[in-house]
C-alpha cells in the first residue's frame, strides 16, 4: 500500500513528465484481466476493450453510473420528434479534445466528430471503414445500418439523426460504447502521416483520463485530463496492471500492488470479506442463463408439460452447486438491474408432486422422453452448462420423464438451436445496451421465432409480441415499463423458459478506494474515484 | 565439418514443414473459427460471416489455406493478427525479449546452482548431502508450476512482502523500451532503480521457471561425474598426486561436462514450454502469454506464426549444441 501511496507521486510524474508536485499525485491502480484488442470501442465486443477505452471516450449520452438509465453526455439535450423518428442532440460547447506527441487539437468538439464516428462504421467507401480490421459488430447487432437514414449537421453544435422507423431503444444504443464519439481531426491529420491505425491505438478523446502509453500485455497508462468537461478528477493517474490470473490479481490487491481487482474467484471470496483491507462488491450481471422449450415440438407445445418441467428441477439446488456464489436464482427474462424488473412475479415453486399432476393433466401420466441440449462452454450466466444438465435430467427422473443430454460444438450449437432442432435447450444472453427490449423483443418476441431467430423456444405469443412491439414504438418509460412489466406476466404464465439464474459479479477494492460503483453492464469505469491517504 | 553442419541442416527443413503444418491442422481442429468466437451467442448473420471469412480468406480450401501460408512464411510474411491487425512478426520481436530475458536467467539460475550440486553430490557419494539433493531435484522435477509459482507468490510477496507478485518492472517506472530487455533497458535509460526493481521481479518466475531444468541438470552432472570418476585417468591422476580439488577440477569435470552441456541446450525448448505458464501466473509480458490468448480467440496467423518462431528458435539452439558438441567431440563428426 504504502509503496503505490508514497512513491507513486515521483515515478509516474518523472516518467510522465507532470508539472504537480510529487507528494501530491495519487495514482489508482487496476489489475485488469486481459490485454485491449486497442481503443476503438465500435471495433471490439469484450469488456476488456472497453474497459481500456471509456476512460479516454467519450458517448452523446450515457447510462446513468450504477445503472441502466439514460443520462446527457457529450450532449447536454436531446429532443425526439413527435413521430419518433428525429433525433436533434445538442451537443455541449466548450468540450476540449485530449493531446499527445503526433497530434494538438486546434478546435473543440463539433457534429463533425459525432458524423465521423458514425459514418466510419455505417459507410463502405468512408476512408476509415476497413482500419483496423473494419468489423463493427455491435452498429450491426443493434440494427443500426437498416435503422440510419441520415446524419446531419445541423449547426457546429447540432446533429440530426433521422431514422427508417420508431425505435425506442435508439437513445439506449446511443449510450452503449460503440457510439463513442473520436476526433475527426486527429483521424484527418493520422491518415495524411499514413498512419491511420493510430487512431485506435493511441486514441484522443473527451474522456476524463487521456492515454499516455499501452505496453502490450503488459501495462496501460492514463493520466487525469485537466480540461475534462465534467471537472478533474480527484486522481492523477489511472494504471491498469494487465493480471490474467485471478488468483494473482487477488495477491496483487492483498500485497498493495493494486487497488481495484476485476473478477475475482468464487472460491476466494469467503476469505476476501473477512479481510479488513479489502472491499467486495457485488451485483447482478446484467445477463440471464435458461433453458428454452421448443413450442413447436411436442410435447412442449402444451403449456402445462412446460410448467410441469418448470416445477420439477430443484434451482436453488442448481445455483448453489454450479455457481457457487456467482449466481442468483432467475424468475424473469430480465435482470433485476434492468429498469421494468417486475418485482411482483411470483417463481414456480419446486414441487415435483403438482407437476406429476400437471403432466399427468397434458395426457403424459408416465412421462416422456425428451432431448436437453447444454452448451459447450463456459459463460458468466452458466458457468457449467453440462453440470447444470445433469442435475436437471435426475430432477425429471423423478416426474418420469427421461431426458439425453445433447451437445454440439459452439457455434454449431448455436446456430442449430436457433433453427429449433432441439425439444429443450440452455443458452443465455448479457444485455447490450440496458433496454428491456433488448431480452424481450429480441429474445422472446414473434420476429425472432422465425427459423435462424434468436428466440430458441419458437414461442409466438400474440398478446406478449403486441406489448413489447407497442413498447418499442413509444418514447415514454413510464407507459414502456407498465407495458414490460405486463409482458413478463404473460411471459411466466407460459413459461416458454425455465429461468435459471443471473450471474453475479463481484469486484475486490482496496479500503482506500472511495466511491467506486459498478455498473450493470460490467464495464469498470475509472471516473468520480479517489484515494484516501 | 562443413558436409557434418550440412547435414544437419538438410534435416532441419523437414522439421520445420513438419511443425508448420501440424500447428496449422492443430488449430484448425479446435472447434469454433474466430468470428464464431468473437460474436458469442448473439450470432451472425450469414452474409456478414461469409463476408467476414472470405476477408480473412477462411473460405479457401484448406490445403490452399496451407499453401499459401508457407509461401508467404517463406518470404519473411507471417500474416496479420486478427484481434490487433499488427503483423504478427512485430508482435513476436516485441514480445520476445522479454520471454528470452526469463527464459536465460531461468537457465543461469539452473546451471549457476545444479552443476555445483550435481557435482558434490558425486564426489560425496551415497552422504547425506547427495541423497538431499537427489530428492529435492527429483521433487522439482516433477513440481507442477501453477501450483509452485502461486506458492510462492503466497509466501513470498503477500505473507513476507520481499518480492513483488507480478509483472516486470514496478508501476512508478515507465522505461521507454529500446532492446526490449528490462535488466538493459533500465541501465540504458540511467534508472538504477528502475534497474534493481526489474531484478526483483526477476526473482520469483526465474525460480518457478528453473526448477525443472536446475533439477535437470544437477542429476545430469551427478551421473556424469560419477561415470567419470570411475575412469582409469582419474585414478592415474590421484596416484600422482595430484589433490583432490584439481582432479575433479581439471579432469574429471571436464569430461563429465560434455553430457551435461548437451542437456542445457536440450532444455531450451523446456524453457520456452514453461514459459507459457509461468508468464501466464507472473502476468510477464512474453511470447507465452500472448500464445495462450491467441488460442483463445482462435488468432490463427498469430498462434501459427508465434509457434512457428519459438519452434524455429529452438531448432536454431539445437543446432547450435548439435555443431557445438561434433567441435567438442571428434568422435561425434566422424560417425557419419
Amino acid at each position: 500500500m504504502k509503496r503505490i501511496l508514497l512513491g507513486a507521486g515521483l515515478g509516474m510524474a518523472a516518467a510522465l513528465a507532470l508539472a504537480a508536485p510529487a507528494q501530491a499525485a495519487k495514482t489508482l491502480v487496476y489489475c485488469s484481466e486481459g490485454s485491449p484488442e486497442n481503443f476503438t470501442p465500435a471495433l471490439n465486443t469484450t469488456g476488456t476493450s472497453w474497459d481500456a477505452a471509456l476512460p479516454v471516450i467519450n458517448t452523446l449520452v450515457q447510462f446513468e453510473r450504477g445503472g441502466t438509465k439514460v443520462v446527457p453526455g457529450l450532449a447536454e439535450s436531446w429532443t425526439i420528434s413527435d413521430d419518433g423518428l428525429v433525433y436533434t442532440f445538442k451537443l455541449r460547447a466548450g468540450v476540449k479534445w485530449h493531446s499527445n506527441n503526433d497530434f494538438k487539437p486546434t478546435r473543440d468538439l463539433n457534429a463533425d466528430d459525432v458524423i465521423w464516428s458514425i459514418e466510419r462504421q455505417w459507410k463502405k467507401e468512408h476512408p476509415f471503414h476497413k482500419v483496423s480490421g473494419g468489423a463493427y459488430d455491435y452498429f450491426a447487432d443493434m440494427a443500426m445500418p437498416s435503422l440510419l437514414k441520415s446524419v446531419e449537421k445541423v449547426d457546429a453544435l447540432t446533429v440530426k439523426i433521422t431514422l427508417n422507423a420508431i425505435e425506442a431503444p435508439f437513445l439506449a444504443n446511443v449510450a452503449m460504447p460503440f457510439m463513442g464519439i473520436h476526433s475527426a481531426e486527429y483521424a484527418e491529420a493520422m491518415l495524411k502521416k499514413g498512419t491511420p491505425e493510430k487512431v485506435d491505438q493511441a486514441p484522443i478523446g473527451t474522456g476524463p483520463f487521456q492515454f499516455v502509453a499501452y505496453q502490450k500485455d503488459a501495462v496501460i497508462r492514463f493520466k487525469a485530463f485537466d480540461a475534462f468537461w465534467g471537472g478533474k478528477q480527484a486522481i492523477d493517474n489511472l494504471v491498469f496492471a494487465i493480471t490474467p490470473d485471478a488468483a494473482v490479481r487477488l495477491a496483487k490487491l492483498k500485497a498493495g500492488e493494486c487497488h481495484v481487482m476485476s473478477y475475482p474467484n468464487p472460491a476466494d471470496l469467503d476469505a476476501m470479506k473477512k479481510d479488513a483491507s479489502i472491499n467486495v462488491q457485488e451485483q447482478e450481471g446484467l445477463n440471464v442463463g435458461y433453458l428454452a422449450f421448443n413450442t413447436l415440438k411436442k410435447p412442449f407445445d402444451d403449456v402445462k408439460v412446460r410448467r410441469a418441467v418448470s416445477m420439477a428441477i430443484d434451482k436453488k439446488a442448481i445455483v448453489d452447486a454450479v455457481y457457487q456464489g456467482a449466481g442468483s436464482p432467475a424468475k424473469n427474462p430480465i435482470p433485476p438491474t434492468m429498469w421494468s424488473y417486475n418485482k411482483a412475479i411470483e417463481d414456480y415453486p419446486y414441487d415435483q408432486e403438482r407437476a406429476k399432476k400437471l403432466l399427468a393433466e397434458a395426457g403424459y401420466p408416465n412421462g416422456f422422453e425428451t432431448d436437453l441440449w447444454a452448451m459447450p462452454v463456459s459463460r458468466p450466466y452458466n458457468p457449467n452448462a453440462k453440470r447444470v444438465a445433469e442435475m436437471m435430467q435426475a430432477d425429471l427422473a423423478k416426474v418420469g420423464i427421461k431426458s439425453k443430454v445433447v451437445q454440439y460444438e459452439w457455434g454449431e450449437y448455436r446456430k442449430r438451436m436457433q433453427q429449433g432442432e432441439q425439444q429443450m435447450g440452455m443458452l443465455g444472453w448479457t444485455g447490450d445496451n440496458g433496454d428491456p427490449d433488448n431480452f424481450l423483443y429480441t429474445l422472446l418476441g414473434c420476429e425472432a421465432a422465425r427459423p435462424g431467430g434468436n428466440n430458441l423456444s419458437k414461442w409466438c405469443n400474440k398478446e406478449f409480441d403486441s406489448l413489447v412491439v407497442q413498447a418499442k414504438r413509444t418514447n415514454d418509460i413510464a407507459a414502456r415499463t407498465k407495458l414490460y412489466e405486463q409482458a413478463q406476466v404473460i411471459f411466466k404464465e407460459e413459461a416458454p423458459w425455465y429461468t435459471i439464474a443471473h450471474s453475479v459479479v463481484y469486484m475486490g477494492l482496496n479500503k482506500a478506494v472511495q466511491g467506486y460503483k459498478m455498473d450493470p453492464f460490467g464495464i469498470h469505469y475509472f471516473d468520480g474515484l479517489d484515494l484516501k491517504q | 565439418m562443413l558436409r557434418f553442419i550440412l547435414t544437419r541442416v538438410s534435416l532441419v527443413i523437414p522439421t520445420f514443414l513438419g511443425i508448420t503444418f501440424l500447428t496449422f491442422i492443430l488449430i484448425r481442429l479446435v472447434p469454433g473459427d474466430p468470428i464464431e468466437v468473437r460474436v458469442g451467442e448473439r450470432g451472425i448473420s450469414p452474409e456478414r460471416l461469409a463476408q467476414f471469412r472470405h476477408e480473412l480468406g477462411l473460405d479457401l480450401p484448406l490445403w490452399r489455406q496451407f499453401l499459401d501460408y508457407v509461401w508467404n512464411v517463406l518470404h519473411g510474411d507471417f500474416g496479420v493478427s486478427l484481434i490487433t491487425h499488427n503483423p504478427v512478426l512485430t508482435e513476436f520481436v516485441t514480445l520476445f525479449p522479454a520471454t528470452l530475458e526469463l527464459a536465460l536467467s531461468a537457465m543461469l539460475f539452473a546451471t549457476l546452482i545444479g552443476l555445483p550440486a550435481g557435482i558434490l553430490a558425486a564426489v560425496k557419494r551415497g552422504s547425506l548431502f547427495d541423497h538431499g539433493v537427489m530428492g529435492i531435484s527429483l521433487t522439482g522435477y516433477s513440481m507442477p508450476i501453477f501450483w509452485w509459482g502461486l506458492l510462492l507468490i503466497l509466501f513470498f510477496s503477500v505473507a513476507l512482502g520481499w518480492t513483488p507478485v507480478s509483472g516486470r518492472l514496478d508501476l512508478l517506472y515507465y522505461i521507454e523500451p529500446q532492446t526490449g530487455f528490462m535488466l538493459i533497458d533500465t541501465l540504458m535509460a540511467g534508472e538504477y532503480d528502475a534497474f534493481r526493481s526489474a531484478l526483483r521481479h526477476l526473482i520469483l518466475p526465474t525460480i518457478v521457471l528453473g526448477t525443472v531444468p536446475l533439477a535437470v541438470v544437477a542429476r545430469m552432472t551427478r551421473s556424469a561425474m560419477l561415470e567419470v570418476l570411475g575412469e582409469d585417468y582419474i585414478r592415474t591422476a590421484h596416484a600422482k598426486g595430484l589433490s583432490d580439488s584439481r582432479v575433479i577440477g581439471m579432469h574429471a569435470l571436464r569430461n563429465a561436462l560434455i553430457p551435461v552441456v548437451t542437456v542445457i541446450g536440450l532444455q531450451v525448448g523446456t524453457l520456452l514450454g514453461g514459459a507459457i505458464l509461468t508468464e501466464t501466473i507472473f502476468s510477464w509480458p512474453g511470447i507465452g502469454k500472448w500464445l495462450i490468448e491467441s488460442i483463445g480467440r482462435r488468432d490463427y496467423p498469430a498462434l501459427q506464426g508465434g509457434v512457428l518462431l519459438i519452434a524455429t528458435s529452438v531448432i536454431a539452439v539445437n543446432l547450435l549444441v548439435d555443431v557445438l558438441y561434433g567441435v567438442l567431440n571428434p568422435r561425434i563428426r566422424h560417425a557419419r
